[in-house]
């Protein structure tokens, strides 16, 4: 295949960004996007340009490292995956494909590709955990049957990989669906109870600080979401918020 | 050469770890306070012992060059974890892990480590739940088990096909927890260039801030590096991309001694390679055998008739499929332990029988899980003479409920569905037994230098039994470390703070600097990937799957010209004062490409075949084992501890005897 690349370059967190066109031809359909990516830099690097910066890692979707904005959706066209699993035999030979960082005002640019997403961090030390010592001493793990159902819930909502898909699919930049998961795992969890009302609190605030907008049921998160995280979460961490609200200590 | 001081405790293997905690010094809770230490690394190992070292009241300082701790390849571990609960009441015990643990590892790991592992197993499971790992249950709400390759048992805790995500993201709460309170400072997006060492002791870190560019320096009392494996020394494996050796060789080059590099774990269930701009394997869960059965058709022109198209894996008959690892291996089949899996993998494709056009693949087969839990389904829902669709439908869905991202993950990648055809497997570089040598303390050849998790040695031996890599890096951080670690640090309640503004410290940062400096002013003309990826093909064909004297030889020398090739035409483009990516695997493939020559070096020596490592001229001749590896334990029951001295080649080979006094040594037989 050949293809135009229309990719987003921005110098630094202060510099002034725009999109830039490349050609990258002999691309084969059972490439992944981001080798793809690979043989753009490549060429860009023998030809003594500066190789496009994008955030990679584990390259088999679970990392949560990757996160671009491919032809206006984040990790591109196809559904549940993330891009390092999106594959070539998803666009056509001659297709013209743009490229952009997730947009967010909590998610800065820090260079081309790449963004902060260290607002995530801070919404989860707000209390995203159960305060129990990493001494071993705890109880046996059998001693507290919890029914499967709520245990595969839990791990359902456990599953997002944190990468940010959500916020930059979302009109308003909402994390809701990120906190909803989080907020939910623990829920579930008789472990969580503790300080299940502290702890949807302080994350939401801790979310709002962080200047990430509110939840309107548009639903796109949940579209784009490559781990498949239900909207409920958010529903099940609304409930939590206004049940936290209620008690009094 | 000299003798290695393993420093493991007398007494009795069940007694020496809790007679070790009860005799060792401790620091009073005031005095950690003043106490810092660096953690290199935040996966599983690393994390856990961040999160704990900060519990305990010491100042934690953690380096990731991810952007947050989440991000570690520790997330990337699908199958499950084990330990030695016996919940399944199947005649599991703390004994009977340490056993599995040392046979697998072909009886070259440390008994007393193994030991200790399998003992501290069980409290990981308890930790993780109390943390909220929402683990797979059964009905009646308790804890769920599987079984893993060249175990009796089903000893192994999953969380779906995510249980180092979960297990990862419970170690990331803990942390975040300690991050919180101001005890643990996080420095994300950072990496480790060098190891400061001050009257011999480790006392501090030069980290390059991976956003400015920005040479920093950081001290503390001690060091404690997590910076997983070195498999990406074969370019392609199935480690993350960023995925690298860089803290562990540069500690390496301080003074730690470097032990067993030869002993690599090929993975069998990987998702063949499909041309040559790929960037990495992609391993599926070894739990994917206990219902998946491999072959290779019987017949060549069944082969080459499948190679063209002609006819489809499920057309062939029963009788013209070659189920070669129920064959060899009658007692644990499809569940043999992975270097046994992968090498048979190995010779049924050298003989010309793969699958794919590459003919490097082999099938993965679920029909028949599929019709045996679709008849049980039928049974259990009262459905009398279910038609054949039925029974696959809910045999599927049964099949869905164990291994469904798996199944997904494979058909996004092949573009094959695997519910309606066989997949396609071949092996894949994956982990790395070999590691920086440690003590019992899990301290390094240098004072005040530790290592845990993959980037050590010490309890793998020479090949790793399946869900053991999770227990070990958890081991290692929640429950062994906290401890030894205090009984060095209770010497340093009197230190204060490290002073940065030494020459020691100018020292080091000096050659960072330098080093930079060189690759930003080199007028190359190839990239960085050009180098890796020739290395990488070097160590595949001459230091993979099967070695032989020659071959290694020659890898040996080739390695040391594109490393020398590479010093002269390296390019990297952009500045080093900002995110540079090309400049940060310029640095890691600088020491990949001394590690392969050493990895050799190791490979040659090392006359016998044991784990992961076979050399073709170490292989039994006759009798039932005949074509099976053999192992020598009259000349080779040590671990090989090399010393830096310059170039690979002259690197000073240490041994490390290992006696094994509670198991029995045996031929490894899975027969």
């Amino acid at each position: 295949m050949k293809l135009t690349l229309k990719i987003w370059r921005q110098k630094g967190a202060q510099d002034k960004g725009k999109i830039v066109d490349y050609k990258v031809s002999d691309i084969s359909e059972h490439m992944s996007f981001l080798e793809m990516m690979d043989v753009l830099n490549e060429q860009l690097v023998n030809s003594g340009e500066e190789p496009v910066a994008f955030d990679h890692d584990c390259r088999e979707g679970i990392c949560g490292m990757c996160s671009m904005h491919i032809n206006g959706e984040a990790h591109g066209p196809d559904r549940g995956v993330t891009t390092c699993q999106l594959h070539m035999r998803m666009f056509k030979d001659g297709d013209t494909i743009t490229i952009e960082p997730f947009r967010a005002k909590a998610f800065p640019v820090i260079k081309d590709l790449v963004v902060d997403r260290t607002s995530f961090e801070r919404i989860q030390q707000a209390g995203g955990y159960i305060s129990v010592n990493t001494s071993g001493n705890t109880q046996d793990a059998n001693a507290l049957p919890i029914s499967k159902h709520a245990a595969d819930e839990a791990m359902d909502a456990a599953a997002c990989i944190g990468c940010g898909a959500c916020v930059a699919s979302c009109k308003n930049s909402s994390a809701m669906l990120f906190v909803g998961a989080k907020v939910s795992q623990y829920a579930l969890l008789p472990q969580g109870q503790v300080e299940a009302a502290d702890r949807v609190k302080n994350m939401v605030a801790q979310m709002d600080l962080e200047g990430f907008g509110n939840c309107t049921n548009t639903g796109a998160c949940e579209v784009e979401c490559p781990k498949g995280i239900s909207l409920e979460n958010i529903a099940r961490m609304n409930r939590e918020l206004v049940k936290a609200s209620l008690i009094k200590f | 050469m000299s003798v290695l001081d393993s420093k493991v405790p007398k007494g009795p293997i069940k007694d020496k770890w809790t007679t070790y905690k009860d005799k060792i010094d401790l620091v009073n809770p005031a005095n950690k306070r003043h106490i810092d230490v660096i953690v290199v690394g935040t996966g599983l190992a690393g994390g856990s012992a961040a999160a704990t070292l900060a519990e305990l009241g010491y100042n934690v300082k953690a380096f990731a060059y991810q952007d947050s701790p989440r991000r570690a390849h520790s997330i990337a571990a699908q199958g499950g974890i084990n330990a030695a609960k016996n919940y399944m009441g199947d005649g599991d015990s703390t004994y009977r892990l340490f056993y599995d643990t040392v046979k697998g590892g072909d009886y070259r790991s440390r008994e007393a480590n193994v030991y200790r592992l399998a003992e501290v197993s069980a409290n990981i499971i308890d930790q993780c739940v109390a943390q909220g790992v929402p683990f797979a249950r059964d009905y009646g709400g308790l804890l769920d088990n599987r079984s893993f390759g060249g175990v009796l048992v089903s000893r192994t805790f999953y969380a779906k096909g995510q249980t180092g995500q979960q297990l990862l993201l419970g170690a990331y709460s803990a942390m975040n927890r300690q991050i919180a309170r101001g005890k643990i400072e996080m420095y994300n997006r950072h990496e480790m260039l060098d190891v400061v060492k001050v009257d011999g002791k480790a006392r501090g870190i030069i980290a390059r801030n991976l956003i400015t560019g920005e040479i920093e320096r950081h001290s503390a009392h001690a060091v404690v590096v997590a910076s997983g494996g070195y498999g990406n020394v074969y370019f392609l494996s199935t480690n993350a991309m960023g995925s690298n050796a860089t803290a562990a060789w540069k500690i390496h080059k301080k003074g730690a001694f470097f032990a067993n590099p030869c002993y690599t774990q090929i993975h069998p269930t990987c998702i063949p390679r499909s041309g040559d701009y790929q960037s990495k394997l992609t391993l599926m869960s070894e739990s994917l055998r206990n219902d998946g059965r491999i072959w290779v058709p019987k017949n060549m022109d069944d082969v080459l008739a499948i190679r063209e198209g002609k006819i489809k894996p499920i057309e062939l008959k029963e009788e013209g499929r070659d189920y070669y690892l129920e064959r060899r291996y009658p007692a644990f089949g499809n569940l043999v332990p992975r270097d046994v899996a992968s090498r048979a993998a190995k010779e049924r494709c050298d003989a010309g029988y793969g699958v794919n056009a590459t003919g490097e693949a082999v099938y993965l087969d679920f029909a028949s899980a599929i019709e045996r839990y679709g008849k049980e389904q039928a049974k259990i829902q009262g459905i009398s003479n279910p038609s054949k669709e039925k029974v696959t439908e809910m045999g599927e869905a049964v099949v869905e409920a164990k291994y469904g991202n798996l199944f997904q993950m494979y058909e996004k990648i092949v573009d094959e569905n695997p519910y309606k055809t066989p997949m396609m497997i071949y092996p894949a570089t994956h982990y790395t037994m070999g590691g920086v040598w440690v003590d019992y303390n899990l301290m390094t050849t240098v004072d005040g230098l530790y290592c845990i998790g993959e980037a050590n040695f010490s309890d793998h031996g020479a090949n790793r039994l399946g869900a053991s890599a999770l227990m070990q890096g958890l081991a290692d951080g929640y429950f062994v470390l906290p401890y030894t670690i205090g009984d060095y640090l209770s010497d340093d309640i009197r230190t204060g703070p490290i002073a940065t503004d030494t020459k020691e410290f100018d020292e080091a940062e000096k050659e960072v600097k330098d080093k930079i400096d060189f690759f930003m002013g080199n007028n190359g003309t190839k990239s960085v990937d050009h180098f890796h990826k020739r290395l990488g093909k070097v160590m595949w064909d001459k230091v993979g799957m099967a070695r032989n004297e020659k071959e290694l030889k020659e890898a040996m020398s080739e390695i040391k010209a594109i490393r020398e090739e590479f010093w002269k035409e390296v390019k990297v483009p952009g500045s080093a004062n900002e995110m540079n990516l090309e400049l940060e695997k310029a640095g890691r493939v600088a020491d990949f490409l001394e590690l392969g020559e050493l990895f050799a070096k190791d490979a040659l020596i090392r006359e016998e075949s044991c784990g992961g490592h076979f050399r073709e001229e170490s292989v039994e001749l006759e009798g039932q084992q005949k074509g099976e590896a053999k192992r020598n334990d009259s000349d080779f029951a040590f671990v090989s501890a090399w010393e830096y001295k310059g170039e690979p080649a002259d690197a000073i080979l240490h041994k490390e005897q290992l006696e094994f006094k509670d198991i029995e040594l045996k031929q490894r037989s899975y027969k």
